[in-house]
């Protein structure tokens, strides 16, 4: 087989690692989190990520060691699947099918052969109503069974995974919800319940958060919403009950957890602060605090030697805060991504290594782990060329009082290796800074920063040595404030050369010398403000690009200050290449966001993708390669010189890789690529199979004919995809049914069709050519399989992916 | 003009003495609380726990310990006596000195034969209990350190006394301290002081030390079993539940810790004792605690006495389950004289009489008028002898004052003119000793409940004050009088007794005229009406009764009262009702008060369902219909409260947080967020 420069979306890490408990094996060498929709193994003693388990269509909802076998987990998903794992190979032994979306998963030794899930209450799917099931598992051995023998246990259950636990040996059940701890004796089958009051007098709250069950003693803590951990005895009778409550925490009680042994019981919260409380002797406890995030998880290895806290942050890898509010940067010297990371830091990502560098705290006040606290965040980032300097702002605004701003700067210290403190400016606007950039240009002796703010003003920052001061070095002082019609900046850029500064002011581009600070043109082009400014580069640094709020993406050329082409699309993100003259625009499209990557000088995109991701995408980067690569196909060539990375409304952070890339990393010892037979996203998952098998087909027999409607119908049956997804396989297979011999941009794996060898190249022509001629064909022949709706919306989706090609050709 | 003018009273500093000791007799239901001034109250907790019986303190007596053996009860103190009480006739019947310094703990066994008390000189003298008094049996071995605490083995056979450092068994037959030594609690940079021990059954003793810890031991090898440290301060009392499956344990931060003896599993036999739950319903030190089948009793330096029920013991929302706060004695210590616009203050060592304010001016309702003259304290009387006051009275027109303590009656003579009191020197002899008294509204004759039920009525004028007669019930052996209510026509004098017996004299034909039939419940407040000459009685249990003095039974409207119930918002009430007083404008009208609110009852008005609310006045004012039974909570806390000749109401108010603000700072707390 030829190797192919397809490319592909190729997810990097960054989705939510600690939406659930993590679990240790029971040898504590390995620690298993559920992350999106698959299930990642770390080393404990490496803590690096070892292989993920990938098979699940949708989010995993818990992991679970199989009681009977330590080397075995189970895992189940919103998919209505429980999945069992060989984790130390990371090998998918059996599927469950249950048929309902799943929340948590639960399992004892003392109940051999059976699960326990929680799952929708079928009586209504309307209200937000749990029960706890079990099933039994059927003995067969089969790839993929169906368990479908449920019987309630508990009705009426949180769908918080921490909200049910089993206690001593499987004996007994506990599980809260709202105000009322349920538990349920299996020899019994007796359940008692203990309700507490809604609210006592001084204002706490009593509702349950999470529960844990002493593993030799019948003991249950719980965790509640006013901080205080109640230890639950006596719960075999009914009114003889009796708790004793402990109070250290100031917030809810997010996970308790008592040790193997049951000496000591470990609870955490927003505080930080991981709390070991001895089991008997409460009033002694031990604390860890600076832990840097609230606390959302905590699991403890058979061996009792370890302790594992997952924090909100997602501090266990690549740490993607839930808003990033500073744009995805590459620190120049590094080469690592920098962006939001713990509060009021900045982190440094190794992308190349795919771990995190270092945490930058730029706020440098201790943070107050408090929900409600207005702290200051840091807002906008921005590195010069050479990575020398490093420009940060923060903000915090609180209610009444009024923003406070701070824009820090700090040089680069070769000695120490990292960023120093050089100048703090307080207050540098009157309002919000909306953009902020450094002069690029490599060879200027004085750094420039530009920044933008909403009070009209747009300043430039000028590195000044101080004259009156001898011992300190040079800082940085205000170089000019301009304006322009009381407008708003809303973005600026430097040229590559550094000779002309553009500020937008609404639908108004603004070109000044920053030499001179004189105003030199205005560009404009309403309706519609103006989102993004680039400069081109290199041999494009002639133009100048800007998008528009009016769907509008304009190229002007700067020598003849006049419009060169635009086009209309809806440009969220536009960000130039500074290695090369690309530029990459993402569109947001129907709720799914294109990516397109043109050159400035020409009219015609290098590459173009259709919903690489769903949802917007607004942070994006364009990482320099640290060596090149030797692509030649056209439509990867734009990767040769730098990758581009960027972050989906998810936090998932994806990247663009070839195939060569790839095979060259399969090849290298980590296993950072997945092999082909485990998917990418949903829309792999749902065509892998098929595809390869379809292949294999039309190689065997290179029938053009095929009807799509028995794979469709396969593909419906097997998956029970939503509409859209369907339609995408009609028109998929149907693409491929007639032979089209390129490569049809929608793929997202890798063909290993021999045709596709045959040209790969001109796809761009091939697929925009015949687009009535397209019409009418697919009409024709996907005809007997569609309903009249499906028809419509097929026509629907064509109309999509086609209209923006006119509009470029036109122009 | 509103209904009344009101004259709010803020010039009382009563101030309540802070608990030191309890004992609870769980046979008779009642507990004894010893207080710092060496008052004795007795509450009885099978009677809505009202506070039945008050013995006044001393000078130089400080109760540090009590003791029941079976009615009797026993006290003893720094001043290292061990003195016995007459409960019928509420004063010490005898003290016996020890010899052997101060007392700091007394304790009996359970057979109720011996008595251990536990001295400074660091001996365990045993005292063999008599019929009537009790006589010294032997010293035990001596200890170095004074001996803190002291528990007898229920078998009474061992005995446990925490001292200074360590925990020292003897054997209670021979006196020789057992071989065997738990504990030697001492830490290395300060003394511990085992404040409180426990001796249970299965030979388990229970500690409590100034060093916050509570620890188990094994009473039969002398180790130690579990330490729980309950508090940065002292442990400083101990109480251990009948069924020895509780707890609880008081310390210096004002908290109580329960501890329970649980199975660790549920099916398990082998139980531990394992910390449960922390009650805070004190500011201060609790010093005394009891643990009784269905509360923990608590109480300590912010004088309050906390009944905390044990929710896993009673039935849910029953008054049982209510938390209950005892702050202010179930008796009255102001006098008013309604013609004279005076009021008498009454505290252990002294009394105030105090002229309350004037104002002219005519506001709306809920105005607060100016005062035009201020309140003028006019006398502060001190007491005389060693006896602390246990009641007084002033006469209506203001001109007598009488007080009483254990030992003597006195009564003065007031001139106003010029301010000059003096004391009324020749008093009939029967009149020694005084548990209530009374003036009759014409201000001629007082009225003092003497020993065995009986009262002294004694005539007063210029120039000398006669002994007229003694009025006794019919029964022989009687409790002795609580209240007396003299009718304001002078014919009627009504008399209650702890037996809750009510008798109704005659005073024209100077002879008992009725008793009223005995309701289960002490009464706590009764008066006459000046119109009808019915009597109105309310009971320690809220109800209320109007008997006929003339029907000799009860009037209709008590019936109908009765056969409905009252309301339960009247009965969920904790505080008994203290003071009955009648409305001279509407004679259907009759005004109760207790401690924390003031209500009027219109006898004219339909009773309440059972399912509406009672509302105050506040809200009743945009009401058409007014209620049944009214309440007003605009008074905060109302001790007394009297009604003046000119239709306005006097309020005597004390609140609470005026008392905490007088107490000594408590134990410094970390607390979150300060």
């Amino acid at each position: 087989m030829v190797e192919h420069g397809e490319i592909r979306v190729v997810h990097r890490g960054g989705s939510k690692l600690t939406s659930r408990d993590p679990v240790f094996s029971s040898d504590s060498r390995f620690l298993l989190c559920a992350s999106g929709e698959c299930v990642k193994v770390f080393s404990t003693s490496t803590e690096e990520c070892i292989h993920d388990l990938r098979g699940h269509t949708e989010l995993v909802t818990g992991v679970l060691l199989r009681p009977s076998n330590h080397l075995q987990v189970y895992s189940c998903s919103a998919d209505g699947t429980v999945r069992l794992w060989d984790f130390t190979d990371g090998i998918l032994i059996k599927t469950y099918v249950i048929g309902y979306p799943i929340y948590s998963i639960y399992a004892s030794a003392n109940h051999e052969g059976v699960i326990f899930l929680v799952t929708p209450a079928q009586s209504d799917k309307r209200s937000e109503m749990f029960q706890l099931v079990a099933v039994q598992l059927p003995q067969s051995g089969d790839q993929l069974v169906e368990a479908r023998e449920l019987s309630a246990v508990l009705s009426d259950v949180s769908s918080n995974p921490a909200a049910i636990v089993f206690g001593r040996g499987g004996e007994y059940i506990a599980s809260a919800n709202g105000l009322q701890l349920e538990v349920y004796f299996f020899k019994k089958q007796k359940a008692y319940r203990f309700p507490l009051k809604e609210d006592n007098k001084k204002g706490g709250k009593n509702t349950f958060m999470c529960v844990a069950c002493h593993p030799k003693d019948d003991c249950i803590a719980t965790g509640h919403e006013d901080g205080k951990i109640r230890l639950w005895r006596n719960f075999n009778h009914k009114k003889e009950y009796t708790y004793s409550t402990l109070h250290w925490h100031h917030s809810a009680v997010s996970s308790l957890c008592f040790t193997p042994e049951g000496t000591n019981l470990l609870s955490g919260g927003i505080e930080s602060v991981l709390v070991q409380w001895r089991y008997n002797q409460e009033s002694q406890r031990d604390f860890l605090p600076r832990l840097g995030a609230a606390i959302t998880h905590i699991a403890v290895s058979p061996d009792g030697a370890l302790f594992c806290t997952s924090h909100s942050d997602n501090s266990k890898e690549l740490t993607v805060d839930t808003v990033v509010r500073t744009d995805l940067m590459m620190d120049p010297r590094s080469k690592s991504l920098v962006l939001n990371g713990k509060p009021g830091h900045l982190q440094f990502y190794s992308l190349q290594r795919d771990k995190l560098l270092y945490n930058l705290d730029i706020v440098q006040q201790e943070y107050i782990h408090e929900s409600g606290l207005q702290q200051f965040e840091v807002v906008k980032a921005a590195f010069n060329a050479s990575g020398n300097w490093l420009a940060t702002v923060e903000e915090r605004k609180q209610k009444a009082a009024e923003l406070e701003l701070n824009l820090k700067l700090w040089a680069y210290d070769e000695q120490t290796q990292s960023f120093v403190l050089n100048t703090t400016i307080s207050a540098p606007h009157e309002a919000q800074i909306t953009a902020m950039c450094f002069c690029h240009a490599a060879d200027s002796q004085t750094t420039m920063l530009a920044s933008t703010s909403k009070d009209g003003h747009f300043k430039a920052w000028q590195l000044a040595a101080q004259a009156h001061t001898e011992d300190e070095g040079p800082s940085w002082s205000c170089d000019f404030v301009g304006a322009y019609h009381d407008l708003v900046p809303e973005c600026c850029c430097f040229s590559a050369d550094g000779s002309l500064l553009a500020v937008s002011f609404q639908e108004v581009v603004t070109v000044w010398s920053p030499a001179s600070w004189e105003l030199l043109t205005t560009l404009s082009q309403p309706p519609g403000a103006i989102r993004d400014l680039c400069f081109g580069r290199l041999s494009c640094s002639k133009y100048l690009l800007g998008t528009s709020a009016n769907n509008l993406l304009c190229c002007w050329n700067l020598l003849t200050c006049s419009l060169e082409w635009s086009t209309s699309m809806d440009v969220s993100l536009l960000l130039a290449d500074p290695l090369s003259e690309n530029m990459a625009a993402f569109c947001c499209q129907a709720g799914c966001t294109d990516l397109f990557v043109f050159k400035p000088s020409e009219p015609r995109p290098l590459f173009s993708r259709k919903e690489v991701c769903s949802g917007k995408v607004t942070r994006a980067v364009f990482a320099p390669r640290e060596e090149m690569l030797e692509s030649c196909e056209e439509s990867s060539q734009w990767l040769n010189h730098s990758q581009l990375y960027f972050l989906t409304q998810y936090m998932d952070l994806m990247t663009f890789t070839t195939k060569a890339e790839e095979d060259r990393l399969m090849a290298s010892s980590k296993q950072l690529v997945i092999d082909d037979s485990v998917a990418m996203t949903p829309f792999y998952l749902l065509l892998g199979k098929h595809r390869q098998q379809e292949n294999q087909d039309s190689l065997g027999g290179m029938s053009a004919e095929r009807t799509p409607l028995p794979q469709g119908s396969v593909a419906i049956r097997e998956v029970g995809s939503p509409a859209l997804f369907m339609l995408i396989y009609y028109f998929f297979s149907y693409m491929c049914s007639h032979g089209l011999r390129e490569e049809n941009k929608h793929t997202e794996e890798e063909m290993e069709s021999e045709k596709e060898e045959e040209d790969s190249e001109g796809e761009m022509e091939s697929s925009t050519r015949p687009k009535e001629s397209l019409e009418s064909e697919a009409t024709e022949s996907a005809a007997p399989a569609l309903t009249k709706a499906q028809a419509r919306e097929l026509r629907r989706v064509k109309k999509l992916d086609h209209s923006w090609l006119a509009g470029l050709l036109d122009s | 003009m509103g209904e009344f003018k009101v004259h709010r009273v803020r010039f009382f500093d009563y101030m309540p003495s802070a608990i030191r000791a309890m004992a609870f007799n769980s046979r008779t239901e009642r507990l004894a609380v010893a207080r710092a001034d060496g008052a004795l109250e007795i509450f009885n907790f099978a009677d809505h726990y009202f506070q039945e019986k008050v013995i006044p303190g001393q000078d130089g007596r400080a109760v540090e310990a009590l003791c029941w053996v079976g009615q009797r009860l026993f006290s003893a103190g720094l001043n290292g006596e061990i003195t016995e009480y007459d409960l019928e006739n509420m004063r010490p019947r005898y003290t016996v000195e020890a010899y052997g310094g101060p007392i700091w703990t007394i304790s009996s066994n359970s057979q109720g034969t011996l008595l251990a008390v536990g001295c400074e000189d660091g001996t365990v003298k045993m005292f063999e209990l008599l019929d009537e008094r009790i006589r010294f049996q032997r010293n035990l071995e001596r200890q170095k350190g004074r001996i803190i605490s002291l528990s007898w083995h229920p078998s009474g056979t061992l005995i446990a006394a925490g001292m200074m450092d360590m925990i020292r068994i003897f054997d209670a037959e021979t006196g020789k301290e057992m071989q065997l030594d738990p504990g030697v609690i001492a830490s290395k940079s300060k003394e511990v002081v085992v404040w409180s021990i426990a001796f249970l059954s299965d030979h388990t003793i229970v500690s409590g030390d100034s060093a916050g810890k509570v620890q188990i031991w094994d009473g039969l090898t002398g180790t130690l079993v579990k330490t729980h440290l309950v508090t940065k301060w002292d442990v400083l009392a101990l109480a251990v539940s009948q069924d020895e499956s509780s707890l609880v344990a008081g310390t210096s931060e004002g908290t109580v810790v329960q501890f329970q003896f649980i199975a660790s599993t549920v099916d398990q036999q082998d139980k531990e004792w394992v910390r449960t739950r922390t009650f805070k319903n004190h500011s201060h030190d609790v010093r005394a605690l009891a643990h009784t089948e269905t509360a923990v009793v608590s109480g300590g330096m912010d004088t309050q006495l906390v009944v905390r029920p044990l929710l896993d013991k009673v039935e849910k929302n029953t008054q049982e389950s209510a938390l209950r706060k005892i702050a202010f004695p179930h008796r009255s210590l102001v006098c008013c004289a309604k013609k004279a616009g005076l009021l008498l203050f009454q505290f252990p060592d002294h009394l105030e009489l105090w002229r309350v304010g004037e104002s002219d001016g005519l506001g709306k309702p809920g105005d607060s008028l100016p005062v035009k003259r201020n309140p003028e304290k006019l006398i502060q009387l001190k007491r005389k002898g060693e006896d602390h006051i246990c009641c007084s009275a002033l006469s209506p027109c203001g001109g007598w004052l009488a007080y009483s303590t254990v030992s003597a009656v006195r009564l003065y003579r007031i001139q106003y003119n010029n301010i000059s009191i003096t004391k009324v020197s020749k008093l009939p002899k029967d009149l020694r000793s005084a548990h209530q008294l009374c003036f009759s509204s014409d201000s001629s004759k007082l009225f003092a409940s003497s020993s065995h039920s009986s009262v002294v009525i004694v005539s007063l004028n210029q120039l000398e004050c006669k002994h007229l007669h003694t009025l006794k019930p019919r029964s022989g052996e009687s409790r002795p009088v609580h209240l007396l209510f003299a009718s304001e026509d002078g014919k009627w004098l009504a008399a209650a007794n702890a037996d809750c017996e009510i008798h109704v004299y005659n005073l024209h034909k100077l002879k008992l005229h009725c008793t009223v039939p005995v309701h289960s419940s002490c009464p706590t407040a009764i008066a006459i009406h000046p119109v009808t000459s019915n009597l109105v009685v309310v009971h320690a249990d809220q109800q209320i009764f109007e008997y006929s003095l003339m029907q000799k039974e009860y009037t209709e409207w008590s019936r109908k009262l009765q056969k409905q119930g009252l309301h339960s918002l009247w009965l969920e009430r904790d505080t008994p009702v203290t003071h009955i007083s009648y409305s001279p404008k509407n004679p259907a009208h009759i005004f109760l008060h207790d401690m924390f609110m003031f209500c009027i009852i219109d006898q004219s008005l339909p009773l309440p369902e059972a399912k509406t609310m009672l509302y105050n006045q506040m809200t009743l004012r945009s009401l058409p219909e007014p209620e049944r039974i009214r309440h007003s909570h605009a008074f905060k806390i109302s001790l007394p409260l009297c009604l003046l000749e000119d239709h306005s109401l006097v309020v005597v108010e004390r609140p609470l947080l005026d008392i905490m603000s007088q107490l000594p700072a408590p134990v410094r707390q970390k607390k979150f967020a300060t």
